[in-house]
């Protein structure tokens, strides 16, 4: 079961979104979701809808994935959702029941925050599921090299989640190892509530850390070994160049937020 | 040929809080020279992993002097010199692989060099290939097997384009399919790339390999010269708690009966190459 998390849900159909530069795709997105904000009404949310759907057919990411990001945090749309309606107050009520009253306004912001947390979700998903993992870190270690000059370790930090994306299914197949092992000396982990469920995981969690520990020392003389010694004096195999897409895009976003503020100024709020 | 790794005099011990320990390498003396394709072996606790850790610099002997191309190993300030002349492969796949896909991996090290980097290209693809894992470059490390695991380092060290390449047990938590996999790409890099190689292992098999056996026991060298000579004393070994190959044991004793066996069998082709002559001349006579 826990072999079928997959890390960074990456999803590959080599289309021309997928090998765009990473640091193009971050900073897009990252503009989207300033640009999602900014949104004041549904015309303009309307044109951040059509934008990032262009997006989705051009990677060839099936809009199957996409729904299943959004039902993995659809607790807290409706809890969202069912929050506004009943709080917010305003303009023609249009239902009471009690001390319960459901009015206009808020039913506009409960459905126009709903679709704003959707954009947020998808255009997150979208970025992961068209760049890995080791991209993604390159990516912001790229962006991030500015931090330099103020002394953010921002080399030591990108290695930190390579390495943590690495070891996670390594570790994953030691927890089954493990598991399997104290499962066999009788250890009951799945029956009893909650405490002693909690309590039979020790003996699966003890060895579990010796064991990080005991890679953790390894590794790091592997890596010395390889003449590790930090971000300095380093080169990369792979080279990250801007090309003629990534432009391109940039430029499409620039479109689209002048097309957003040009939306919230002819359809003002409600 | 030139002296590569020089070992003169060397004594190491590990630390334990202060308690002296019985030194895991005492009085060890060696020359292995360029090129050369070194078998150690030895059980557990013989000292063999020691004396590869001396090798390049992860163990700074307590006296006597390890030197790598006439450099000293104790020099604190030339042990990246030390460490781009001597690779190390260890024995779990596992914690020696950095990144998350194959040819990634294999660009660490020459990252680590500062290479330019349409030279490292070219060094991540010539020593996958070389190691037979090329089609596998854009795979995730952990969804291959232990042999193709062990490979992939072998090519990390290979890009970095080291001299001597020391395997610390690399087989020994591999299957023997991935045993054999692994013999071949070290063999192919001693033979066709002229690597030196330093092979720690326990396998008798493995050993037999190599152009030079070095025995060890109790944290000293006990016997020290070509495949041939050393498993021709199958009773010393033995008295080591060492097994020899099967042929060479069965030659052996063969012997001890009378029987006119050549001196140096090793492996079962030429055991019963031995064996078919011997049986001819018999059915003539």
């Amino acid at each position: 079961m826990l072999k079928d998390i997959t890390i960074g849900q990456y999803f590959p159909t080599g289309s021309p979104v997928h090998s765009l530069d990473p640091r193009a795709k971050i900073i897009i997105t990252i503009f989207y979701i300033v640009v999602v904000f900014l949104c004041k009404s549904f015309a303009s949310l309307g044109l951040c809808c059509a934008v990032l759907l262009i997006f989705i057919l051009i990677s060839r990411v099936p809009v199957k994935m996409f729904l299943k990001s959004i039902k993995a945090i659809l607790p807290i749309i409706l809890f969202t959702a069912f929050l506004n309606i009943f709080y917010i107050g305003g303009g023609k009520v249009l239902f009471t029941w009690k001390f319960i009253s459901v009015s206009e306004k808020g039913l506009y912001t409960a459905a126009f925050m709903t679709v704003r947390i959707i954009l947020l979700i998808i255009s997150g998903s979208a970025l992961t599921y068209t760049t890995t993992p080791t991209m993604l870190t390159d990516g912001m270690e790229r962006l991030l090299s500015p931090l330099k000059v103020f002394h953010v370790p921002v080399h030591t930090l990108a290695m930190m989640m390579t390495l943590a994306l690495r070891f996670i299914p390594t570790l994953i197949d030691e927890i089954e190892r493990i598991t399997n092992a104290q499962k066999a000396r009788g250890a009951d982990l799945e029956s009893g509530n909650f405490v002693q469920r909690a309590k039979a995981l020790v003996p699966v969690l003890v060895p579990l850390f010796i064991s990080a520990f005991r890679r953790a020392y390894e590794l790091a003389f592997a890596m010395e070994c390889r003449c590790y010694r930090g971000g300095e004096g380093r080169t990369r195999m792979k080279q990250m160049k801007l090309k003629m897409p990534d432009y391109l895009s940039f430029a499409v976003v620039v479109l689209f937020t002048a097309g957003v503020i040009l939306l919230n100024n002819i359809y003002p709020v409600l | 040929m030139e002296d590569l790794i020089i070992f003169d005099n060397v004594t190491y011990r590990y630390d334990s809080d202060g308690a002296a320990l019985k030194p895991a390498v005492s009085n060890l003396s060696l020359k292995i020279k360029k090129g050369e394709f070194v078998a150690v072996l030895g059980h557990n606790g013989s000292g063999k992993s020691t004396l590869a850790k001396l090798c390049n610099a992860i163990l700074i002997p307590e006296s006597g002097r390890v030197t790598v191309d006439g450099t000293d190993t104790a020099d604190e300030e030339k042990i990246y010199d030390i460490r781009r002349k001597v690779g190390m492969v260890f024995q779990n796949p596992d914690n020696q692989i950095v990144a998350t896909v194959v040819e990634d991996d294999v660009a660490f090290g020459p990252e680590n060099l500062g290479v330019e980097p349409t030279e490292i290209r070219r060094r991540v693809d010539e020593a996958l290939k070389s190691v037979g894992m090329y089609e596998y470059r854009l795979h995730e490390p952990h969804r291959l097997s232990g042999g193709q695991k062990q490979r992939v380092a072998i090519a990390g060290i290979l890009a970095m384009q080291t001299d001597c390449i020391v395997l610390d047990e690399p087989t020994a938590m591999l299957d023997p399919k991935g045993r054999k996999e692994v013999m071949q790409a070290v063999k192919k890099l001693n033979r066709e790339l002229s690597k030196t190689v330093v092979f720690i292992t326990h396998f008798m098999d493995e050993a037999v390999q190599a152009d030079r056996v070095i025995v060890m026991n109790k944290a000293e060298k006990i016997m020290d010269g070509t495949a041939k000579e050393v498993f021709s004393h199958p009773e010393r070994l033995k008295a080591l708690g060492l097994d020899v190959p099967a042929a060479a044991g069965l030659s052996h004793e063969l012997k001890k009966r009378g029987i006119d066996m050549p001196d140096g069998i090793l492996d079962n082709e030429s055991f019963i190459e031995a064996f078919e002559r011997i049986n001819f001349e018999g059915n003539n006579t």
